[in-house]
């Protein structure tokens, strides 16, 4: 592909990218909405990360599925019983390149 | 007058709230450059794609279209499809945030992705500039500077670390989640259907790349706006 449309293609995903992100906060702001639009908004961190998370969490290492359920495993119960978010990220890369590598030995 | 009890974050929250995203960023940014690099659009495309669209998955799907010699208009249409979530993410924040924020939306939306809107939202105080700026700064500089570190390195990086690098958003995810999960059993439950109803357009229906999602997240965030009683939602006072 020519390098004219890579400048094209950069500015179109930059300008649908941007656009989605931008119109809800003319829409919207804090003072006036309906108590029922409101919950439905104020739940959409709790649905969006559920959908993100399942089911692509599963086939981040498709030739070792489970390199990616250990890591995530890893992940999941460090953060159960002590929080935090760097050590589970950076213990869930550790466990999955382990298993990975035990498995391709 | 403020309320002298409502603690307002500041710079400091801020920057203490982006380290996370840093790291959590930087391997999946890399794992952009590397696959640019295979692709074979040159270092300076790849850097230009994270500094103006800062579109997370959407570029990773842009990159493997690109491979099947899929057209512009249908790459930037598809593109479109997978972010349109922001619409509804953004949606979410506004009502966070009070008319004092006015000024920087322009940055701020731009600022807007799946992690930092996730980090912000669970957030029980009102969103400020000087909390936002610093954590979406260091999220987009981890973001821009992995692309072109990945691009550098990519050659060098053994196989496997490659292929381990992958958990990284999805650890950060879980973190994020799981202390919200614990705090109500209705929330867990939503979160899980959320994630099964996924599952399932995903295998039973030929919706477009990022649709399952916006059907998965309207469809249980109108359920759990019946279900919920007002107490139970964060960030309500």
């Amino acid at each position: 592909m020519e390098m004219n449309n890579y400048i094209l293609l950069i500015v179109g995903m930059m300008i649908v990218t941007y656009i989605p992100k931008l119109i809800p906060f003319f829409i919207l702001s804090k003072e006036k909405i309906p108590t029922k639009l409101n919950k439905f908004l104020k739940l959409i961190p709790y649905t969006a990360l559920g959908a993100l998370l399942i089911p692509d969490v599963f086939y981040t290492t498709p030739s070792i599925p489970q390199a990616s359920i250990l890591g995530i495993g890893f992940a999941a119960i460090y953060v159960w019983h002590k929080g935090g978010i760097i050590i589970p990220i950076l213990g869930s890369i550790f466990v999955t390149f382990i298993v990975i590598l035990v498995h391709t030995g | 007058m403020q309320a002298q009890c409502i603690k307002k974050l500041s710079l400091r929250d801020g920057v203490m709230a982006g380290v996370p995203i840093f790291i959590g960023y930087f391997p999946i940014a890399m794992a952009f450059g590397i696959l640019s690099k295979t692709v074979g659009i040159s270092m300076k495309d790849s850097f230009l794609i994270s500094v103006f669209v800062f579109g997370g998955a959407s570029q990773f799907i842009a990159l493997n279209l690109l491979t099947l010699g899929v057209g512009i208009g249908e790459i930037i249409v598809t593109t479109l499809l997978v972010n349109f979530r922001y619409f509804l993410m953004s949606a979410s924040l506004a009502t966070k945030m009070t008319d004092a924020i006015k000024k920087w939306i322009p940055v701020i939306a731009f600022g807007v992705t799946d992690e930092i809107f996730s980090i912000a939202s669970f957030k029980h105080e009102e969103i400020t500039k000087e909390f936002m700026l610093p954590l979406q700064f260091l999220g987009y500089f981890s973001w821009v500077t992995g692309t072109v570190m990945g691009y550098w390195l990519g050659g060098i990086l053994p196989e496997n670390i490659k292929d381990s690098m992958g958990i990284a958003l999805y650890a950060m995810f879980i973190a994020i989640l799981i202390p919200e999960a614990k705090k109500s059993k209705l929330i867990t439950f939503l979160i899980g259907l959320s994630g099964l109803v996924n599952t399932l357009l995903k295998k039973l229906t030929t919706l477009p790349p990022g649709w399952t999602l916006i059907v998965s997240i309207i469809s249980i965030s109108l359920l759990g706006s019946c279900l919920l009683k007002e107490e139970e939602v964060n960030g309500d006072e």
